[in-house]
């Protein structure tokens, strides 16, 4: 990548993004606007992709919402984002977890880890 | 002043995509806009017998070699060019934009540079001219968008053709400019109407919303837009 393409994105990148990788179970705290109001809506769910880098970087969260299986991508420098948690890391052995939509149920749970790399 | 019609010639670097507060994303081209300099002005009373200015872009590379003296990688008449207007550093590109009158090259001086920020703001609009990646001889589908035929139905050995170019008997031959297989790509491309938005003087970048002709480090030539001259837009 070009380096002055790096520089104009560096601009865009947030230092608070916290780590994560496919698998793991993230809460989302996005912000909504509703009229004039603002407020911050949780989306809880599986990494189940991270594509790009630098500042276009996204991911997708997948989660079950009344049984149905619903997927937001979200930029992971967007400032549309309040903050990211981390609630487990994934036990996984792909980069992208596409099949989950294949699989319904107990099925399409995600073993948890305790520590990723000494983190817990 | 009051710079109308000029454009500018500048490099396109890559896409990206920028940010808004609400958390829109833009795509955007970066176009490196090293200050031109202007190498000859042209005007309608002059021997030219119409209004241009011809500017330059990129420094040309000056070899030097112990025990010879240093040399400009540039043939002899191109170099006249630069030395007939007393140009310092001969330039690569050159290019000529066609101005409305005479009156619009006052307060420009031959050798003088224009920068991206004294012709153009954020929020503005520009055209911009590239030569499109190329694609060498390609068949109907690809050049012309053409649907290709039926994969199925005992279809043998014709898969991506064009299909029927004409009657038979009658004309007994094929109407011109029916479309066909050919070279697609590397051609000129303006295209029109785009938004400035950012320019960054310091760094002398152009972030153009949209996609730009050409590949990654192909010249561009970025003039005000023609329909919407004087339109401006906040993202």
């Amino acid at each position: 990548m070009s380096n002055i393409i790096s520089q104009i994105e560096a601009r865009y990148i947030r230092a608070d993004v916290p780590r994560f990788q496919p698998g793991d179970l993230v809460r989302v705290h996005v912000k909504i606007k509703e009229g004039d109001k603002e407020r911050v809506q949780i989306f809880e769910g599986n990494i189940i992709r991270i594509a790009g880098s630098q500042a276009r970087e996204t991911f997708t969260v997948r989660k079950i919402s009344h049984g149905v299986g619903v997927e937001r991508v979200f930029p992971v420098h967007s400032p549309r984002i309040e903050k990211i948690e981390v609630v487990s890391f994934g036990k996984v052995r792909r980069a992208k977890l596409h099949y989950l939509r294949e699989l319904r149920g107990k099925a399409a749970r995600i073993k948890t880890k305790r520590s990723r790399n000494g983190r817990i | 002043m009051a710079i109308k019609n000029k454009g500018l010639i500048g490099r396109k670097i890559g896409m990206t995509q920028v940010f808004m507060a609400d958390g829109r994303v833009h795509p955007v081209t970066v176009v490196d806009v090293t200050p031109n300099v202007v190498v000859q002005k042209k005007s309608k009373q002059g021997k030219d017998g119409y209004t241009a200015l011809k500017l330059g872009y990129q420094d040309v590379h000056k070899h030097e070699k112990e025990g010879t003296e240093p040399r400009w990688r540039i043939n002899r008449p191109r170099l006249g060019v630069f030395m007939k207007a007393g140009i310092e550093t001969p330039k690569v590109h050159l290019r000529e934009f066609r101005l409305k009158d005479d009156a619009e090259l006052d307060g420009i001086e031959v050798g003088q540079t224009l920068a991206a920020s004294d012709l153009f703001n954020a929020g503005q609009f520009a055209d911009v001219t590239g030569t499109s990646k190329g694609r060498g001889f390609t068949g109907v589908m690809k050049r012309h968008n053409f649907a290709g035929a039926k994969s199925s139905h005992g279809a043998h050995e014709y898969f991506r053709h064009g299909g029927s170019i004409g009657s038979s008997a009658w004309p007994s031959r094929v109407f011109p400019g029916i479309r066909m297989a050919g070279q697609h790509g590397n051609a000129q491309v303006t295209v029109q109407s785009l938004h400035i938005v950012e320019v960054d003087a310091e760094r002398n970048l152009m972030l153009i919303k949209g996609a730009v002709p050409g590949p990654n480090g192909g010249i561009v030539y970025i003039r005000r837009s023609m329909k919407k001259r004087n339109a401006t837009k906040a993202l």
